[in-house]
């Protein structure tokens, strides 16, 4: 097991006021909340913090774990002296609603598991006698899934409840059949397939958020798709016909004579498929041919003698 | 466990057009009518029509009653404030997205 310093974990000093623990806590719960932070492991971040304010704001709790010394190092291996609570009354009160379930072996070992009283607050994790709890996870799927739908196994590591209570961690898979038509950041609900109720109790709803991964030349913003389509000079301002890949397979493209550089073509309803589906946008981006010998330098000549052309008139120069 | 390789779990995809009632509301959020009406008198949620003895939701409801509730519980912010900052992480997201695929097109 490993030691864990509080004090670090929530960027305080050892002999920092509750006043102190009590912002820098408030601080960092806005910082890596899972809902609102963008740090890839707020997660872990935020379970880490309520369980160091858990024993920090509370001054029974705190006394003691200061009397384990200031040696301990984070990460050190860690085992409690005997009896090293002696002495030190705690009322378990002031539990704020905090998920002791996810609470470290750490914690667990200093001031147990089941000592402490749920207070009357109307978090999730208070629910126990009616269902499971619902979980959520992420779920990262490519364009060509969301076009389609597919049946993708995901693995899903969560905390279960056994017979006595106590917490175990397991890993299930799943097999899941991502509908057509998802689009990011949407959630897809897996009736039932979320923590497990006590006893015969109902279990709890999973949900799954939807991630695209990234394409080499697909980019997805809602349920439209945007893609870069390069254009010969000569294609651009005489007008052609171009082949281009859309998800669901290539298409003529017809380019309007005198097109420019990043103007956007609408293909209506080659976006995401949904009951109103969404649009495939070509942006067009003029690509210059390298003059790199003397016949090209020769066309690049002429262009420059045929066309009274400054392309910094716009600028007054 | 052997039972979940093989068994096809179909999922329902929980978006702005699918349309949901008070009680089925209730039952995805786990949340009490009481509750659901006071977010949505804070605009957490928005009904379909205000006027109508029978609400109807939009699907994602169910994702900002849940993410509104876990806000007000973890960093004590009353309904008004999850609503707002529930409307700023959806503007933020949408951004983000644009960002993203802006950055992608200068490559």
């Amino acid at each position: 097991m490993e030691f864990k310093d509080y004090y670090q974990i929530m960027g305080i000093n050892r002999d920092a006021s509750q006043g102190e623990i009590k912002r820098a806590y408030r601080k960092l719960a806005r910082k890596y909340h899972p809902d609102v932070s963008k740090e890839a492991d707020a997660e872990l971040r935020f379970k880490e913090l309520g369980e160091a304010y858990e024993v920090l704001k509370d001054p029974e709790k705190r006394a003691a774990y200061n009397q384990l010394g200031k040696n301990w190092k984070a990460g050190q291996e860690f085992d409690p002296p005997p009896e090293w609570d002696q002495g030190f009354e705690f009322h378990g009160g002031g539990f704020t609603g905090a998920d002791a379930e996810q609470f470290s072996d750490f914690f667990e070992s200093l001031f147990g598991h089941g000592g402490f009283s749920h207070g009357a607050t109307d978090g999730f994790q208070q629910q126990f006698d009616a269902r499971g709890q619902d979980t959520h996870a992420k779920i990262l799927i490519s364009l060509d899934d969301a076009f389609h739908g597919a049946t993708r196994a995901i693995s899903i590591k969560h905390t279960e409840l056994d017979q006595n209570g106590q917490p175990r961690l397991k890993e299930r898979t799943l097999n899941v059949h991502i509908p057509k038509g998802v689009r990011q950041g949407q959630h897809i609900r897996l009736a039932k397939q979320g923590a497990k109720g006590l006893g015969n109790v109902e279990a709890g709803d999973l949900f799954l958020e939807i991630e695209f991964q990234a394409h080499p030349f697909y980019q997805v913003e809602g349920k439209n798709i945007f893609l870069k389509c390069p254009l010969a000079p000569w294609e651009a301002m005489l007008g052609a016909m171009v082949k281009l890949p859309t998800p669901t397979g290539k298409i003529d493209l017809k380019i309007p004579p005198n097109s420019s550089n990043g103007q956007k073509l609408r293909l209506k309803g080659r976006g995401i498929p949904a009951r109103e589906p969404g649009d495939l946008y070509a942006v067009l981006e003029i690509a210059l041919p390298q003059a790199n010998d003397e016949k090209t330098r020769q066309a690049y000549l002429d262009m420059k003698q045929k066309f009274n052309f400054n392309p910094r008139a716009t600028l007054g120069v | 466990m052997v039972n979940d390789f093989l068994k096809i779990i179909q999922g329902e995809i929980l978006e702005e057009e699918v349309k949901i009632s008070l009680s089925q509301l209730c039952r995805l959020s786990n949340l009490p009518a009481e509750s659901i009406l006071e977010m949505m008198e804070y605009g957490v949620i928005e009904p379909y029509q205000h006027s109508t003895e029978k609400w109807l939701f939009k699907g994602d409801s169910v994702y900002r009653l849940r993410c509104a509730q876990r806000l007000k519980k973890d960093l004590h912010v009353n309904t008004a404030g999850a609503a707002l900052a529930l409307d700023l992480l959806q503007e933020m997201k949408q951004m983000r997205m644009r960002l993203r695929r802006l950055e992608e097109q200068l490559k």
